[in-house]
């Protein structure tokens, strides 16, 4: 029970204590090292002593003293930099007395999130930072060897401190540019971790709510940035989808044949208040308007009660802001829904003859959609063969299979 | 810490462009040269001439091979450089971004080995 309230713990000071020990070492290497011995400590020291009051400050000082002895081992020749003698001068180190000790994540985020860093390396060392995931729980998450993620890690680290990367928010003006980086790096978490529906779950560390938690974040370090709030607000109401987005045997539940019961309504509210705050502040973007649209879906009681026309046009609004054929893809599905079918798939036709979707299963999968709600059963059964041709996810693969079936 | 600039741009661009175009091309990096000098970042810099007067040598079981041109045919070429002394990598790509060939090249932004304590 102890040890597990210990674990919980350390897992939630962690991310600020390892920030900071960053910032105070500027070395990623060392910080991890001596953090990782301070918590090792912790564990052993904690249930004999009882939990210190203030558990971030033990771990800090600990992490010093260790940190400071690491460094006098690698080089006993070198007497340490002023900064690192400073920190070990103190007493007792409070990470809240700390100058901007919240800014010190926000700092990471952006560190890891630089665009000098590919984005797998960028959301590895964003999991294994600021949100505590070990290298094995961030490859199990990928899907990847251990020793694959490692390197990664490990190059990545060594970018950092070879190019110099600043450990710094970016100025005003690199500001908006910047952070739609650390957005997108966000993001793919968030996605890699909801398309992760199959039987697999309980051995992937839930990407979706690291994601959460990390917009969250960014939402509260960065006050009044209305793209910030509206990928929190997107990502709220997908996740709050989530329970009746897979069936029993692991298949995917189509949105219109979801039990709406089963959607976690506090996500959804939650979602919905902080979109409306976002879109009050009266810089559209992207990520709101993914997020009005996710509102959209999750405020009809019945499918049939969707607002696809209002659907449609919040679709042609992203078409024109981000322009690309998924985008496409999805405004043609919503016209379909909105002014029938038929208007749906002579856009679809036009997007498969252009190219720009050869090879993505989803393509032939909305056209089998809409052939078969028109009773062109021949052509729908095509159409699946050929999405089921390019799927890859097992339980989308389930999904379509069924349909086909269905067809008779 | 030290970076170094390196400048890759098509030089057939270069020599399509017309007199007043290239002195333009050339005013504008005088400019750019003057504020890293002003800014007190600039440490060596040049522009290289074309790739058809470079040489390269290798030395290959004791004996030397001498071949004409550049090592392989790319798009873009290796123009000139700058060697510049800025805190970080943040400055360095802003510098970066502000030299003129940025604009239809590519710069490569690497640090110096030496440099890697300064």
């Amino acid at each position: 029970m102890l040890a597990r309230a210990i674990d919980q713990l350390v897992r939630r000071e962690g991310p600020r204590v390892l920030a900071g020990l960053i910032r105070w070492s500027g070395d990623f290497d060392l910080a991890e090292e001596a953090f990782q011995a301070a918590c090792a400590q912790a564990l052993e020291a904690w249930p004999r002593r009882g939990l210190p009051e203030r558990p971030g400050a033990w771990l800090t000082t600990v992490a010093r003293r260790r940190a400071a002895d690491l460094l006098r081992r690698r080089r006993p020749d070198v007497p340490l930099e002023p900064p690192l003698a400073d920190g070990l001068a103190a007493e007792a180190v409070e990470p809240e007395s700390l100058p901007d000790v919240e800014d010190d994540r926000l700092r990471l985020l952006f560190t890891v999130c630089h665009p000098a860093l590919a984005q797998p390396a960028q959301v590895a060392l964003a999991l294994r930072t600021l949100c505590g995931l070990t290298t094995a729980e961030i490859a199990r998450a990928h899907l990847e060897p251990e020793a694959t993620t490692a390197q990664r890690l490990v190059r990545a680290k060594r970018k950092i401190a070879e190019a110099r990367i600043p450990f710094e928010v970016p100025a005003a003006d690199r500001l908006a540019e910047r952070l739609d980086g650390v957005l997108s790096a966000i993001y793919l978490v968030f996605n890699e971790g909801f398309s992760a529906t199959e039987g697999d779950s309980w051995i992937r560390p839930d990407l979706s709510t690291e994601a959460i938690r990390l917009g969250r974040l960014v939402v509260e370090l960065l006050p009044g940035e209305a793209e910030a709030e509206g990928l929190l607000a997107l990502m709220l109401l997908h996740d709050g989808r989530r329970p009746a987005r897979t069936a029993g045997d692991g298949a995917l539940v189509p949105l219109e044949e979801q039990d709406r019961t089963r959607w976690d309504r506090g996500l959804i509210d939650e979602g919905t208040a902080v979109l409306d705050r976002a879109v009050g502040r009266g810089q559209p973007g992207p990520y709101q308007l993914q997020a009005a649209i996710a509102a959209l879906h999750a405020r009809a009681a019945h499918p049939q009660d969707t607002d696809w026309p209002q659907i449609a046009l919040l679709y042609g609004a992203l078409l024109r802001q981000s322009p690309g054929p998924i985008v496409e893809l999805n405004a043609a599905a919503a016209v379909a829904m909105a002014h029938g079918p038929e208007a749906g798939l002579a856009w679809m036709e036009r997007i498969d003859r252009s190219g720009a979707l050869a090879g993505y299963h989803l393509l032939p999968a909305a056209q089998a959609d809409l052939l078969r709600r028109l009773g062109r059963t021949e052509e729908a059964r095509a159409a699946y063969g050929r999405a089921l041709a390019l799927v890859r996810h097992p339980a989308e693969r389930r999904f379509l299979e069924r349909r086909l079936a269905e067809l008779g | 810490m030290q970076y170094i600039v390196l400048i890759y741009g098509s030089e057939k661009g270069w020599s399509s462009m017309s007199k007043q175009q290239v002195e333009q091309m050339y005013a504008e990096y005088a400019t750019y040269s003057q504020d890293l000098a002003k800014a007190g970042v600039l440490r060596a810099g040049s522009e290289l001439k074309p790739t058809t007067t470079a040489t390269t040598v290798r030395v290959r079981g004791g004996k030397r091979q001498v071949t004409d041109g550049p090592f392989a045919e790319t798009k873009e070429q290796l123009g000139g450089y700058y060697v510049i002394d800025v805190p970080n990598l943040e400055s360095a790509l802003d510098w970066a971004a502000r030299c003129p060939s940025a604009r239809d090249g590519s710069i490569e932004v690497r640090p110096l080995a030496q440099s890697a304590q300064g």
